[in-house]
């Protein structure tokens, strides 16, 4: 693959338009594209793929892949492993991202060890070096550390954390090259089989699109407090209510309140932390954050660390009184 | 013929030691627990997940026979028994110099991969979702690939139904019901529950199991070439802007009214 050239981003789109977290990888793409001086693709898988692609040259790309099959009309895996490896073998760029997202993450390593060259998972950051190699900087020991990595095969390739880039501008004036793709894909690459999919219902926000975004971990001792409190002060804030995993764990509040490492990566204006210790895999899922305030009974707490705001003192006095007093201010 | 079961189990460090008991070798590029501390390592959560989720299978009454396969450079026999005092079958542990300091998924996968065909033949590969140290949840599904089986990565329940593996795979908000063909790799997360506690009848069991070692060469495995530099590895500095906002006389009443205020002025709220 000596002749390898551009930067290609795995992009997903969901009912014709693009999701959120392929325009946030055409934002580092588009970086690492602009400083290897070579152009930016994407790739859209789907049986019917709508305004994504303009949408996906308005938010950077040079060119898009416009894969359609019928056998992508659901995200199945191996079907976008099947067409993604035909792709790479045929227009060999030089780096591939994909997004920490549940598809990016079961795509993105398998693509990697079926064109034989690594990727570094999971990363807050990427740029290409004066060697012209994919530099990475990833967390590792559950976010305690953090490591640098270059990739020394071709393809090079990353998995990027979400709310790791703000989207470019979108621009409808920019323009790109669509080029459709047929894969004719067999269906019988799909193996192992979608059969059900039960997603429950959110109301209101997205916790990943939420601006305030109040949260609650062990220290809250039950599952009462998630509805009554949290909820008060969020629906006051206009916000949303999030958790640590521990409080998942136990069973007061359901998995997709998970925010940190092996939960959901958020990007609120203010974060509201009310009995959470602030444990680096909590944090994992808050480099996005950019104002933290924490509720914890325990001086010590590393939350404190790691916020801006602090009020050292039990929840059970501290939260009332808060969602009294900005009542009052409003 | 039972069902044959493998249940990846790493041994890593302890994931509730405090960072300040860190010390890392910036050359070496390693982890290491400042020895005065006397930390034992621990089985990755995840795997004794993944070990959990092999005996469900044997308790919902099929025949299964779990084997503990596991890969480093040097084990604690205490720390590893565990997985077979849950319950597992046998152990085998893939044990070379070669792999210290080893965090390249693509050598790990392997090597484990290597072992797996020496142990054939196998039906299903459990594998926790990711490792608490190096969090690269990429090993797994180099396994599937190498083996050229299907792949079902973060479930919280895995079952057997008429041959196939059918599992409950955790997605951001619910979860989809995913069916393959064995033989087949799945990796478990924490939502399955916790793992069982050993009982003592287990423990004695366990006690009298030896694991079978094999090294690289008995698994004819000589290339350990990477694909990744790690070019620096380190602690990252923060420092804490914390502003503690205190009440009068320490009332907590008071210390809430006050952040409403500095919440205001700051136009948080
Ligand atoms: C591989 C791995 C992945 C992980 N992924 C995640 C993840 O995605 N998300 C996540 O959150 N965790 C994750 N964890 C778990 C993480 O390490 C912590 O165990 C978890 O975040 C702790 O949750 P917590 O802060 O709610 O509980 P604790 O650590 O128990 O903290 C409870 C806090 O509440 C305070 N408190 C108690 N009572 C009161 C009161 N009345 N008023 C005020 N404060 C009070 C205490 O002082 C304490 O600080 C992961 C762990 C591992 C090993």
């Amino acid at each position: 693959m000596a002749d390898a050239k551009g930067v290609l981003v795995i992009g997903e789109a969901a009912g014709g338009q693009l999701d959120a977290s392929a325009k946030e990888l055409l934002a580092h793409g588009r970086k690492l594209a602009d400083s290897l001086g070579e152009p930016l693709s994407i790739a859209i898988l789907g049986d019917n793929l709508g305004g994504a692609p303009k949408e996906a040259i308005a938010f950077g790309a040079d060119r898009v892949y416009a894969v359609s099959d019928p056998v992508l009309k659901e995200p199945q895996p191996e079907a976008y492993l099947a067409a993604l490896t035909a792709l790479a073998k045929e227009q060999s760029p030089k780096v591939i991202v994909a997004a920490k997202t549940p598809l990016g993450v079961n795509v993105g390593p398998r693509l990697a060890f079926r064109l034989e060259t690594g990727l570094a998972q999971d990363c807050l950051e990427v740029k290409i070096d004066g060697n012209k190699k994919l530099v990475a900087n990833r967390p590792v020991f559950g976010g305690n550390c953090m490591v640098s990595v270059a990739c020394d095969s071709l393809p090079m390739m990353a998995v990027i954390r979400l709310k790791t880039a703000e989207p470019l501008p979108r621009n409808d004036s920019r323009s790109g090259e669509i080029v459709p793709v047929n894969p004719r894909l067999d269906p019988s690459v799909v193996k192992a089989k979608v059969i059900k999919r039960v997603e429950e219902k959110q109301e209101g926000k997205r916790l990943e699109d939420a601006e305030v975004i109040v949260s609650g971990g062990r220290g809250l001792g039950g599952p009462e407090p998630f509805q009554k409190e949290l909820k008060e002060l969020a629906d006051l804030l206009g916000g949303v209510v999030s958790s640590s995993r521990a409080a998942v764990d136990i069973g007061w509040v359901p998995y997709s309140y998970q925010v940190g490492l092996t939960g959901k990566s958020v990007a609120p204006n203010l974060y509201i932390a009310v009995g959470i210790s602030g444990a680096s895999q909590h944090m994992a899922g808050l480099s996005g954050a950019k104002n933290i305030v924490a509720i914890n009974k325990d001086a010590n707490a590393n939350i404190f660390k790691e916020s801006r705001f602090g009020v050292v003192g039990e929840w059970q006095k501290v939260v009332p009184a808060l969602i009294q007093a900005i009542r009052e201010l409003k | 013929m039972p069902l044959n079961i493998v249940a990846m189990v790493k041994q890593v460090l302890d994931p509730e030691v405090p960072v300040s008991a860190y010390r890392i070798d910036r050359q070496k590029k390693r982890v290491e627990i400042d020895p005065t501390k006397k930390i034992a390592p621990v089985i990755n959560g995840f795997d004794e997940t993944a070990v959990e989720a092999a005996l469900r299978i044997r308790e919902a009454g099929h025949d299964v026979k779990i084997t503990v396969l596991s890969a480093g450079a040097s084990f604690v026999t205490d720390v590893m028994k565990k997985a077979l005092s849950m319950g597992s079958d046998e152990m085998v542990l893939v044990q070379d110099p070669a792999l210290e300091g080893v965090s390249d998924s693509t050598v790990t996968a392997r090597v484990l991969a290597g072992a797996i065909k020496k142990l054939s033949p196998f039906d299903l590969i459990i594998a926790g979702r990711q490792a608490s140290d190096w969090d690269n949840a990429q090993v797994p599904l180099g396994l599937a690939e190498l083996l050229g089986v299907p792949c079902i990565p973060v479930t919280r329940k895995v079952e057997i139904q008429n041959g196939d593996v059918v599992c409950e795979r955790v997605i951001p908000n619910g979860y989809e019901v995913v069916s393959a063909p064995l033989p087949a790799v799945v990796t478990v997360s924490n939502e399955l529950g916790q793992p069982r506690y050993p009982t003592m009848r287990n423990i004695m069991a366990a006690a009298r199991k030896k694991p079978q070692t094999w090294t690289l060469a008995d698994l004819g495995i000589t290339d350990l070439a990477t694909k990744l530099t790690m070019l620096d590895l380190f602690i990252p500095e923060k420092q804490s802007k914390c502003e503690i906002i205190q009440g009068d006389d320490n009332n907590p009443v008071d210390a809430a009214r006050k952040l409403a205020l500095r919440l205001r002025e700051t136009k948080l709220v």
